[in-house]
């Protein structure tokens, strides 16, 4: 193939169209998108200033917006066919995933940041205030909130060693065994179980102080009177092995496929050249294993930075904030306090930490993997 | 002579190392096998034990205890009292229910967008204003980034205005903005495995772009869909925080009824035990039958 031959080929995927639309055609779907545009812009103002009081007339709630905004959508995509013939129908691929996404991430994130500048208490009468930046204050004052800050560290951190345990586990999985798949579905079980039904199972019945079989165990072991959730930092270690047990899997099924991809015949050299399994772990399968680790431990770092579930229902923070984790705090400040302004500001905080300290993960990871997103 | 001997040693001394090994990775092997399973084990047994049997950390049925039923009638699942009426069971069977509907029409709803969408991204170069197929990429993918308590409480006000507090319409929305982006992960890596010279040929036959995608690449990416599906049937089936703050009385899910029954009435070993073997079994069956397309699901993109 020419070198013009090649520039002129789109780079990747099916090639271009060159459909001819007469002009009727194109003004006509024109004119159906302003259309449906004025329809929604029109039906939002009316709805406002029914529900500001100044109109009387208007709907009993906000839903009938949503029909109105999925019309919107039809005609959106339908004015594209019109406009744009063939590359129109390509559009209409990705146009209701980013409509949805666009209606249900950006326009909610967008209202809570203006909720997050609120004095606004549910269960109070008075409504909601404008009050600016006093929730940001108050937040960075927060000892509360900043010990929850503190733990998220020590969560993540955690993944280290569930990675550590996960990569044993894919080693053990790759080894020569019999009833691998017996083995690989055991181990895969604890992922399938819901946080919830877990922190019952486990934090609740069998770490149960007294009749609990691990207490039990600890007793014989020789520790005198076991209790996993009185003592700050035995409590968080429970946290963090209760959520390590259901994701451990996931990590370990990331690695062990990595481990099956690997090329067999690197391994057999090493060991044809003398190698100890040692020295053939570290010098060999650990540097090839290196881009699938670090996309499995970013993945796993983004997964534990939304742990919520098992906290709320064992813990539910305590003992006095020791295992709070951001979302379970700013779950306890809603349900104790019906506090959505302060609770929003909180969540909005931690989001624009997230986001930076995912953006740096990401731009550290790209070196030793090309595709991390 | 001294040879051949010293050979036999060599011998006998990795034999050893070998056996050594074997004895290790099987040890190993069945000690992690026993962490997984026990706490499952103990869950299915407490569910048919008494009072005392707790008190007395009894594990082996039947040995150390005789099972009883007392669990389950408590959840009006026992023998004797399935066919009468129950109202724990109703209030059970309506929870179970609302999980079904919320996670399999999420899980539905986001494979269709999500794999238009992934087939979109990886054939077709697309350009909304400034938005390159690598931007939007991005703008699904990082989605995945979002911790849910950021969208809890707008959602929480928002829905109240929009009537879809507690409601399972509600959930299924929201459930499917959780599992998009990773439906969109494996569909794009799906799609970016099936040649393009499949489609090239249909166009050419005369098939427009969606006769295409709906006659040659559907078929050949619907083992790549089911992992998709069971992956995020999953994650909505075990989704609980979102599920706590929006739903109170009709459509509560299966986590939180489990949840909200440990604070109520004390610790009801047996009663919890039946409710939480209830909510696990259907995941532990489609784990134990699909584990195929789970592992497939999770390790999409993740090798190259």
């Amino acid at each position: 193939m020419s070198e013009q031959a090649q520039a002129a080929a789109p780079p990747s995927g099916l090639g271009a169209s060159f459909d001819f639309i007469p002009e009727r055609r194109r003004r006509s779907g024109r004119l159906l998108v302003a259309a449906a545009s004025l329809g929604l812009a029109g039906a939002i103002v009316f709805q406002f200033l029914h529900a500001t009081g100044r109109i009387p007339y208007g709907f009993s709630n906000w839903q009938p917006l949503i029909y109105v905004y999925i019309a919107w959508g039809v005609a959106l995509g339908a004015g594209q066919v019109l406009m744009r013939g063939e590359d129109g129908h390509r559009a209409l691929f990705v146009l209701p995933a980013v409509l949805f996404t666009l209606a249900l991430v950006v326009f909610p994130t967008l209202f809570g940041f203006y909720i997050a500048m609120s004095d606004w208490n549910l269960s109070s009468l008075t409504g909601q205030k404008f009050n600016g930046l006093d929730n940001f204050w108050q937040a960075l004052a927060d000892p509360f909130y900043r010990n929850a800050l503190a733990n998220m560290v020590l969560y993540v951190l955690a993944v280290l060693v569930e990675y550590v345990v996960a990569f044993a586990l894919a080693l053990l999985l790759n080894a020569q065994i019999r009833a691998r798949k017996f083995f690989r579905v055991v181990f895969l079980l604890p992922l399938m179980l819901s946080p919830v039904a877990v922190s019952w199972m486990v934090g609740k019945s069998l770490m149960e102080n007294r009749y609990g079989p691990i207490a039990s165990f600890a007793r014989w072991l020789g520790w005198d009177n076991p209790a996993f959730f009185t003592s700050p930092w035995i409590a968080k270690l429970s946290i963090m092995a209760m959520d390590a047990w259901t994701f451990i899997p996931f990590m370990m099924i990331m690695l062990l496929a990595g481990l099956q991809a690997m090329p067999r015949d690197v391994v057999e050299a090493a060991k044809v050249d003398g190698a100890t399994p040692w020295q053939g772990f570290w010098q060999v399968t650990f540097p090839l294993m290196l881009p699938v680790s670090v996309t499995a431990i970013v993945l796993r770092i983004i997964f534990k930075l939304k742990l919520a579930d098992i906290i709320i229902t064992v813990t539910l923070g305590g003992p006095g904030g020791a295992t709070d984790s951001v979302s379970s705090f700013i779950y306890r400040e809603y349900r104790d306090r019906s506090n959505v302004g302060y609770g929003t500001m909180l969540a909005m905080i931690y989001l624009v930490l997230i986001v930076v300290f995912v953006t740096l993960l990401l731009k550290l990871a790209k070196r030793f993997v090309r595709s991390v997103t | 002579m001294s040879a051949i001997e010293e050979r036999e040693v060599i011998g006998a001394q990795s034999r050893t190392a070998f056996v050594a090994g074997r004895v290790f990775i099987y040890a190993a092997l069945f000690l992690w096998a026993f962490v997984c399973l026990f706490p499952l084990y103990w869950t299915v047994t407490t569910s048919f034990k008494t009072a005392p049997n707790v008190m007395q950390g009894h594990i082996v049925p039947w040995l150390q205890f005789s099972p009883d039923w007392r669990g389950w009638r408590s959840l009006g699942l026992s023998p004797d009292t399935i066919f009468q009426t129950s109202t724990v069971r109703e209030e059970f069977l309506k929870r179970f229910f609302n999980s079904v509907i919320a996670s399999v029409g999420a899980s539905a709803l986001a494979i269709v967008i999500g794999s238009l969408a992934a087939y979109g991204l990886t054939r077709f170069r697309y350009r909304f204003f400034w938005f390159r197929n690598e931007d939007i990429s991005f703008f699904f993918l990082s989605q995945l980034i979002l911790p849910p308590v950021v969208l809890a409480l707008p959602f929480l006000v928002l829905y109240k205005e929009f009537g879809l507090l507690d409601t399972r319409i509600g959930l299924i929305l929201l459930y499917t903005l959780m599992v998009l982006p990773i439906v969109i992960w494996i569909m794009r890596d799906q799609f970016n495995s099936i040649p393009v010279e499949l489609e090239e040929a249909a166009l050419v036959d005369g098939l427009s772009v969606w006769g295409a995608f709906f006659r040659i690449v559907l078929p050949i990416a619907l083992p790549g869909m089911v992992a998709a599906f069971i992956l995020a049937l999953v994650l909505c089936w075990n989704e609980y925080f979102f599920a706590a703050l929006l739903t109170s009385t009709d459509a509560k899910t299966l986590p939180v009824m489990l949840a909200s029954q440990t604070g109520s009435q004390g610790i009801n070993w047996w009663a919890m035990a039946a409710l939480a073997t209830a909510a696990i079994t259907p995941l532990a069956v489609i784990g134990i039958v699909l584990e195929r397309y789970l592992i497939k699901g999770m390790t999409a993109g993740a090798v190259k």
